[in-house]
């Protein structure tokens, strides 16, 4: 402890904004004024009040929308109410690259330059920007607003992509996509936004659909309309066959998790749910940060009570009463919808104590990211729950050890998570026919890039890229195919005599590439190329969370040396700089504790080792 | 206690308790090492209260702090004994089996109601009430205390009312819970230890009424030693007064700088006609000496044990030559002896600790072998073959009990001595801050990024009221005399209390503002609770530190 506050006070409205989370303070030792009659004589703290710790993300985001930035007066007052020593407290708020330590106007454009958008308009957007209202980063609109470049804002099928926050009293935010800078210029002079668009399922209707069969046809704002549809059915028949059976289906099934490490869930849960230290905890990893992914969002924003009833299904499977989802900051529509799901799922008995009168109790706690990649990985969103900066832990342990927490955790994306009730409904064996050999069931592809039909895929294991490619509609405007980005920004890129592969965790494996998770990111001639992987190489920079020296180094040594070819000026010769290279991505993929490092070189290597980007004096 | 002279737990205990009382201490600053034990439980859920009139780092660690009235320990202890009594959460089974005197002590707290006891202590009546549960309720739980429970003129009754409560609920002589007073140094307990009080021998033996003891250390010694016990320092000070001691040998001690009343003690000292003073710094003391001795740093110039809080005897070797003159302690004692005219020679250091093993019976199993082989031995330590005991007093709960019953006492609140009045409105505490020791003897040479010099903290109320802000200097009075000081607001004092230290005495000589009145029974002085005024110092007002124009005649004398 030893907290030493220095004497900045908060605004009204900072106060406000704190106390709406963390409730009234309780003493004079907490709200900093002078030291009532009792509190001359108490102070209470300890146990209860480290026991806060987990609110200092939510009550750092309440004071950022509030104010539009932290101040240190804000940052004192938190650190007061939860008994945090100020430089932790600051290393956690600037950790996030959606809080602001400096002023800042209350109207925020961020603007998606990644890899999906920029072959989709986004420099043009950011240059009509620059000329309607000024160069990023500046002042604009009398002081009232500002605008930003922004890593992937997860709405790829519609690009480009712009996430608007407004700070005050009611804060909001839209997400804007396809954008342009008229829309945005005057959406940052207090405009109003249009409707938004319905989702990019362009398979919608089709029969054969498991994962997105109700996308687009249910009310995601009515559990009446939920299960008209179908929903808790996969509950009902967990509640019916009893938690080790419910183990047992998961595991028959083969279902393995989707987030890339193609983890058996099965194995999982039943570690979880037989380790008897308590209480254990599932958390659904919702922060869907890799650059080309969006299928999070759109499963969220349309279909929110499939979640709600996945989880319901893992915590009774694993013993889990408290579930928490953890939604990345940057999806304002999902994130309401969400809200709306549990308090009504609450409400009608789905969530809660004693759910379905089955004497069962589950509830989920929703945590919103801040603008941090890194926290997509399982032990980096604990620490960032429990208010810590969201740097990845050493493993072993391992969550199903020792989690949120320091507790048993269960830990599964959304798009595994899905698969659960389907499973339960039909049997996991039946499940397990689906798709090929250990790659069991349907897989999510978000189409992106240069592509007629963008949107969210859904199709079996085993899908060759070409079959893939032709549902998408084939290349924008008939054009010659160049590359495909696999797996996103942490997976790699494929040429076109690749098109025949399979796509299983077995044959991309094989073949040295991998789906991560189902971005498949069309490139064709018209694309600037080492544009795209100047982007990759400054995205990896920029989120390496900077705890384990290989990736921090690495990854800025990394750009450096591609931004030397790029810019056509490699230090000795371009082999000379390819074997520099060789070796950061060696000493990156070893030594990095977390997958973000073991990762960040992988799209780069693949695409100097199989597109001819820069001349070489020979075979490489 | 009860007779051990030592604290009853071991510092894995203390990691493995419930309940942590940490009483009268700002272990956080003033016994970081131990404080990492305190952090253990509290990190494995242990819940922890700090019971010290200002909220310190150690209480910010606290489920609860309980911010008494400096020198309201007493009520407060016969506060929450009367409440454990009233709810029948006192452990019947221990006190029949284990104890004597318990009904006069019921008799004696009951009194001490909530609602008197808030009064007394300043502390709400249902936080009284919220710790006794607790305490008592636990399973295990700890008592830990330092000089916030003894510098007070009442200190040993202070010390009582923790122990009444350890043995109200049975929380002593078990694994996991005990009482522990928290030695400042690492070798305090082992000075006891080895006979450095005045009214015991090596082994905590009884000089006046353990005949037999006595009689032993006779024939080892050859020589007779008087059945009376010697005085303690503050005894001694009075001597030095009436004329009846005249010749002063000081080891390892600063008293000029280090005890209550400064002014006072300097008077005295320079009365003498002959001081020896043997440390390893020329200390303030050493500058009025006839005699110094260099001595070697016992921690890496010396070969010999340390004793620790939990007891535990250690071997310390010497990793470097002493520079200079210097020379280890025992060298100069033996030498001293033999121009006195007495054989000391001993062959080695291990043969002074074979004859201690001898001689004090809770020493005898330490051989240097067995300490090292086991990283050292809890005392006591009966033979060779005794494992060392972890924690005391376990045969309180044998059945039957082995050996005397343990006593409660019954005792009174009694307040600082030193009355708050119009003149001196303020009340001054003292203690030490994280970065320094003491008089800064040992920590003053070395730079700290934490260390600041002396300051008057105090509290904003106050501050305000005296229109002075951080880094005015004030003028600090008390009976006694006088200091100068800037000041430091600190917004977790109350007002009314005020807080210095004793590390810079070169600049603020704190004790000369303290009051000397002593516990009778422990000769401690009452460093914690002093009358003061504050004045802020004009600009070209003079500064000089001096003693009030007419120093004699205190409250304690």
């Amino acid at each position: 402890m030893d907290i030493v506050l220095h004497n900045e006070v908060p605004s009204k409205g900072e106060r406000e904004a704190v106390d709406a989370v963390l409730g009234p303070p309780e003493s004079s030792w907490e709200s900093g004024e002078p030291l009532s009659e009792r509190d001359r004589h108490v102070a209470r703290g300890g146990h209860a009040a480290r026991a806060r710790r987990h609110l200092l993300l939510p009550t750092l985001h309440a004071v950022q929308s509030r104010a539009g930035w932290i101040s240190r007066g804000a940052l004192n007052y938190i650190c007061r109410r939860l008994t945090i020593p100020p430089a932790e407290a600051y290393g956690v708020a600037t950790f996030y690259a959606l809080f602001s330590l400096e002023p800042q106007p209350p109207v925020v454009a961020h603007i998606c330059t990644d890899v999906a958008c920029m072959p989709s308009g986004s420099g043009e957007l950011c240059a009509g920007l620059e000329r309607l209202i000024g160069p990023e980063g500046q002042h604009a609109a009398n002081g009232q607003a500002i605008w930003h470049e922004s890593p992937c804002l997860g709405m790829c099928e519609r690009a480009p992509a712009a996430l608007v926050t407004v700070a005050g009293e009611e804060p909001h935010e839209h997400a804007v996509a396809p954008a342009d800078a008229e829309g945005i210029a005057s959406l940052l002079a207090g405009g109003e936004v249009g409707p938004a668009p319905p989702p990019s399922i362009p398979q919608a209707g089709q029969p054969g659909l498991r994962l997105l069969r109700r996308v687009g046809k249910v009310d995601p704002g009515s559990i009446d309309s939920y299960r008209a549809h179908g929903g808790y059915e996969g509950l009902r028949a967990a509640f019916d066959m009893g938690q080790a059976r419910v183990l047992r289906e998961v595991s028959d099934s083969k279902l393995v998790g989707r987030g890339g490490a193609a983890f058996p869930t099965g194995r999982k849960w039943e570690a979880v749910a037989a380790n008897p230290r308590q209480p254990h905890y599932l958390i659904c990893n919702a922060d869907e940060s890799e650059p080309g992914t969006f299928k999070d969002r759109v499963l969220l924003e349309h279909d929110p009570f499939f979640i709600i009833e996945s989880m319901t299904i893992g915590g009774y499977a694993t013993g889990a009463e408290h579930g928490y989802l953890y939604l990345r900051g940057e999806y304002p529509v999902a994130w309401e919808r969400l809200v709306a799901a549990i308090t009504e799922a609450r409400a009608r008995g789905f969530l809660g104590q004693n759910i379905l009168g089955m004497g069962v109790s589950f509830d989920i706690e929703l945590r919103k990211g801040a603008g941090a990649y890194i926290c997509g990985e399982e032990t980096a969103l604990f620490n960032s729950i429990e208010g810590y900066r969201g740097e990845p832990r050493n493993k072993p342990p391992f969550p199903v050890d020792s989690g949120l927490f320091d507790m048993p955790t269960v830990i599964n994306n959304v798009e595994t998570l899905i698969n659960v009730p389907g499973i339960l409904v039909e049997g996991g064996q039946s499940y397990a026919t689906i798709g090929k050999e250990n790659s069991t069931g349907t897989r999510l592809f978000c189409l992106s890039g240069r592509i007629a039909r963008p949107g969210l895929y859904e199709a079996p294991f085993g899908i060759t890229l070409r079959e893939l490619l032709e549902m998408g509609g084939g290349v924008l405007d008939g054009r010659p195919l160049r590359t495909i980005m696999l797996g996103g920004a942490a997976g790699r890129f494929v040429t076109p005599d690749e098109l025949d592969l399979e796509l299983t965790f077995e044959a991309t494996r094989k073949a040295g590439t991998s789906m991560g998770s189902g971005v498949v990111m069309v490139v064709d001639d018209t694309v600037d190329m080492p544009a795209i992987l100047m982007r990759i190489a400054a995205f990896f920079r920029d989120e390496s969370c900077g705890q384990c020296v290989p990736c921090r180094v690495g990854t800025v040594r990394q750009e450096e040396a591609l931004a030397r070819l790029v810019n056509g000026r490699p230090r000795g010769s371009v082999e000379q700089e390819y074997a520099l290279l060789d070796e950061i991505t060696a000493s990156m993929r070893d030594a990095s504790i977390c997958g973000l490092g073991q990762t960040a070189a992988d799209a780069i290597e693949s695409a100097l080792r199989k597109l001819d980007l820069f001349e070489t004096g020979g075979q490489r | 206690m009860f007779g051990a002279g030592g604290g009853t737990s071991s510092y894995q205990e203390v990691q493995d308790t419930d309940v942590i009382l940490l009483w009268g201490s700002n272990a956080r600053e003033a016994h970081p090492i131990f404080f990492h034990h305190v952090l253990k439980a509290v990190h494995s859920g242990a819940r922890l209260y700090v019971i010290d009139p200002r909220r310190t780092t150690s209480a910010e660690w606290a489920d609860t702090w309980l911010g008494l009235n400096v020198g309201s320990d007493v009520a407060l202890s016969n506060g929450m004994a009367r409440e454990i009594i009233q709810s029948g959460l006192h452990n019947r089974e221990f006190i029949q089996r284990a104890t004597k005197g318990f009904e006069a002590y019921a008799a004696s707290v009951e009194p001490y109601t909530l609602e008197r006891v808030e009064t007394l202590t300043g502390v709400p009546a249902d936080v009284i009430k919220d710790v006794a549960h607790t305490y008592a309720r636990a399973d295990r739980a700890q008592i830990c205390w330092t000089l916030g429970i003894t510098e007070h003129h009442n200190a040993v009754d202070n010390v009582l009312g923790l122990i009444n409560l350890g043995l109200l609920t049975g929380h002593v002589g078990q694994y996991g819970s005990g009482l522990n007073p928290l030695r400042g140094q690492n070798n305090v307990q082992g000075g006891g230890d080895m006979g450095a009080i005045p009214n015991r021998l090596p082994g905590f033996q009884d000089i006046e009424k353990d005949h037999e003891a006595r009689a032993k250390f006779e024939r080892a010694w050859g020589v007779k030693i008087k059945p009376k016990y010697g005085w303690h320092m503050t005894e001694m000070f009075e001597a030095m007064e009436r004329g009846e001691l005249s010749t002063l040998f000081v080891l390892g001690e600063n008293p000029v700088q280090s005890d209550a009343d400064a002014h006072h003690v300097k008077k005295l000292l320079d009365g003498l006609d002959h001081i020896v003073v043997q440390d390893i710094f020329r200390t303030a003391t050493a500058e009025l000496a006839d005699v110094v001795l260099p001595a070697s740093a016992s921690w890496c110039e010396a070969e010999g044990c340390v004793t620790n809080s939990e007891r535990r005897v250690q071997r310390v070797r010497a990793a470097l030559k002493p520079p200079g003159n210097a020379r280890d302690d025992t060298r100069i004692l033996v030498d001293l002896a033999a121009r006195l005219g007495h054989d000391w020679e001993y062959g080695s250091h291990e043969d002074i600790w074979n004859e201690l093993r001898s001689l004090a019976p809770n020493h005898a199993g330490m051989s240097y072998a067995r300490m090292e082989e086991l990283g050292g031995i809890h005392w006591p330590c009966w033979d060779e073959d005794h494992p060392g005991e972890q924690f005391l007093h376990g045969r309180l709960w044998q059945e039957p009990r082995d050996g005397p019953a343990a006593p409660f006492h019954a005792i009174e609140d009694s307040p600082p001595v030193e009355k708050l009045s119009d003149e001196y409105p303020l009340r001054l505490t003292t203690g030490r801050r994280l970065d320094s020791f003491n008089t800064g003897v040992q920590t003053g040479g070395y730079a700290s990024p934490l260390r600041r010099s002396e300051e008057l903290e105090m509290s904003v109320a106050d501050a305000e009221e005296l229109g002075v802000s951080d880094g005015d200097r004030v003028r600090i009075s008390s009976v006694r005399g006088h200091v100068v000081a800037p000041v430091r607001i600190n917004p977790s004092l109350r007002p009314g209390l005020t807080f210095m230290t004793l590390h810079f005495p070169d600049e603020v000589a704190t004790n000369l503002l303290t009051i000397n009145a002593t516990d009778p029974k422990s000769g401690t002085a009452e460093f914690k609770a002093t009358a003061i005024r504050v004045d802020p110092v004009g600009p070209g007002e003079p500064e000089e530190t001096a003693a009030a124009a007419v120093p004699a005649s205190q409250p304690g004398d």
